[in-house]
């Protein structure tokens, strides 16, 4: 179960050069600043590039080799755009249908009903496109593109055009997709936040490259910095919640390697959820201090530090158990506390994140 | 109202303008969708060669469809190749003037209609699984309606209005070959100044109703 695509192609401003093996499900990030080459990319699998060569071939099916190349219409795909592109000569119930009738009955394992379920658009149906609100057209694209049920899910920034509120309607459907459909998602976004949230796998590009790729939680706790996050660094892993604390409105979630308290977001005992700890979020201590205001105290043992594009910064990996943790602090304080690999320090969370 | 000649003109243009409106549209819709698309060099040529009949005076582009279709023109002599009878003065040749007279009538708000559509449309309905012509049918002939609409009114209207073209190819034939324009013009050669209002302020009321009508048809954010 893969997915593999094979491109080596000029452009304008950079060449796209990838040979990417990517995990046939789950949603991986197509992570890179804008002008990357990351939306060419997802582009040139689906077929709207018009990519002579190359290679792709989804979960055992070639949709693409030297010999021959499947018309975008001809290759089981769903693809998201940016901006929704709904078709404003059809109401709702019609732009869902589009895509769906056009399958040959015995291919249909997502059924329209639970397309318009999942992404919570039922009262949407009759309504004319054009008095949609942006995050309502969106949802209508993404339930569009389940509905042909599609071996492979294509999203090209789909939340890039949002605000930010309409960015928080959209992303616990997405999540849904995530948890609930058994399709491969390739997701393309420059936004940290939605990948944390989102993505079990990520590849970054940049200058049309794949520089990395990896699971998240790990490419997320590299110190070597492939992803130049700068005040997003900080790294995502799961926990489960284990107990919720009613007169502080706090749950408690005990993760590989230690627990910690977060504000209790409504998940019930016994939930998988994922959390966030950025890096500049974590300060450290020699010796345990129970007199300050940080609740979530963790023995944690240095891994490495590096300096951080500014030379007063220093990025310092650690390990909590199983899990690996960031923490940003000046160069000083890393000289001054006199920290090594291997040495025992406490680290101080400011701030924990659920993000799902 | 209108004496038997009078009222044959009126038919025989309806049925040249009605005939040549649906030839124009399905010779201009895939020329304007090529137009529209294409990078090819031949773009410019083509694309100047639709639009010369917009400049050209008519009495010209008459001319020479008289000499090419004629008895001893290219035209004329593969049709009579084919046993066919030459073109000039007869209905057909007519309608072979007249589409060529206002194609650009048609062809331009169709290119128009299909560039505004752009690529975007194009690309979702691929990835909704429609192959081209289904795209074409289901997704560029609904959002291009109103240039559709504006095509053939204007190509309709500029053909009921023709008299240079006719008068060359057509003569002035009654019953065959002999249209409004040219009635009007015969009553006035005639001073038959009353029968020649009649046709007159006919086609006056025809012209402002259509530029009426397509002031309706344009999309509310263009009015």
């Amino acid at each position: 179960m893969s997915i593999r695509a094979r491109f080596r192609l000029p452009y304008p401003t950079f060449t796209l050069d990838v040979d990417l093996d990517l995990p046939g499900q789950g949603i991986t990030a197509l992570f890179g600043r804008s002008g990357s080459g990351k939306t060419t990319l997802l582009r040139c699998i689906a077929g709207l590039e018009k990519a002579a060569g190359g290679f792709v071939a989804v979960n055992g099916e070639i949709w693409q080799d030297g010999a021959r190349r499947l018309p975008v219409h001809r290759r089981p795909l769903g693809y998201v755009f940016q901006e929704a592109r709904l078709f404003p000569h059809l109401d709702v119930a019609a732009n869902l249908d589009f895509g769906r009738r056009r399958i040959a009955e015995h291919q249909r394992r997502v059924s329209l009903e639970r397309a318009v379920e999942l992404l919570g658009i039922g009262h949407l149906l009759d309504r004319r496109c054009d008095r949609l609100s942006g995050g309502e057209r969106q949802r209508v694209a993404i339930a569009r593109a389940l509905a042909t049920s599609p071996r492979l899910l294509l999203m090209d920034e789909p939340l890039a055009a949002l605000d930010h509120a309409r960015k928080q309607e959209i992303l616990p459907y997405l999540e849904q997709l995530r948890d609930e459909m058994e399709i491969p998602v390739l997701y393309v976004s420059h936004a940290p936040d939605e990948v944390a949230r989102l993505a079990d796998h990520i590849v970054v590009v940049d200058h049309g490259r794949a520089v990395t790729q990896g699971p998240l939680a790990e490419i997320l706790a590299r110190v070597d910095r492939p992803l130049r996050l700068g005040d997003d660094a900080g790294v995502v892993f799961s926990g489960m919640v284990v107990e919720r604390d009613a007169e502080w409105h706090l749950a408690r979630i005990v993760f590989a390697g230690g627990e910690v308290w977060v504000r209790d977001g409504g998940a019930a005992v016994g939930r998988r959820v994922r959390l966030r700890i950025l890096a500049r979020d974590v300060s450290i201590a020699r010796s345990r201090h129970d007199d300050a205001s940080i609740m979530n105290l963790l023995p944690a043992t240095v891994v490495s530090h590096v300096t951080e594009d500014h030379p007063a910064v220093a990025l310092l990996q650690l390990r909590v158990g199983d899990t690996p943790m960031l923490a940003r602090l000046t160069r000083h304080s890393a000289a001054r506390l006199e920290l090594a690999p291997g040495q025992q320090v406490w680290a101080q969370i400011k701030a924990v994140a659920l993000v799902g | 109202m209108l004496n038997p000649v009078d009222l044959a003109a009126v038919w025989l243009t309806l049925k040249l303008a009605g005939t040549a409106t649906a030839v124009l549209l399905l010779l201009g819709t895939p020329l304007a969708w090529w137009l529209a698309r294409t990078r090819h060099w031949a773009k410019g040529v083509i694309g100047a060669l639709v639009t010369l009949p917009l400049v050209l005076p008519p009495t010209v582009l008459g001319f020479y469809l008289l000499v090419l279709m004629g008895p001893d023109g290219i035209f004329g002599r593969l049709l009579a190749a084919g046993g066919l009878q030459p073109l000039p003065f007869t209905f057909a040749g007519l309608v072979v003037a007249s589409v060529i007279y206002s194609m650009p009538f048609v062809v331009q708000p169709l290119q128009q209609a299909f560039e505004a559509i752009g690529e975007q449309p194009l690309e979702a309905a691929a990835t909704l699984r429609a192959n081209p012509w289904d795209t074409f049918f289901a997704v560029v002939l609904p959002l291009a309606r109103p240039g559709f609409m504006t095509a053939g009114i204007l190509g309709f209207a500029h053909t009921v209005g023709e008299f240079g073209v006719v008068l060359m190819i057509g003569g002035n034939i009654p019953d065959k070959t002999q249209v409004l324009s040219m009635a009007i013009y015969n009553h006035v050669e005639a001073l038959e100044y009353e029968a020649a209002h009649r046709l007159a302020a006919g086609m006056l009321a025809f012209s402002f109703t259509v530029l009426l009508l397509l002031n309706a048809l344009k999309p509310e954010r263009l009015r």
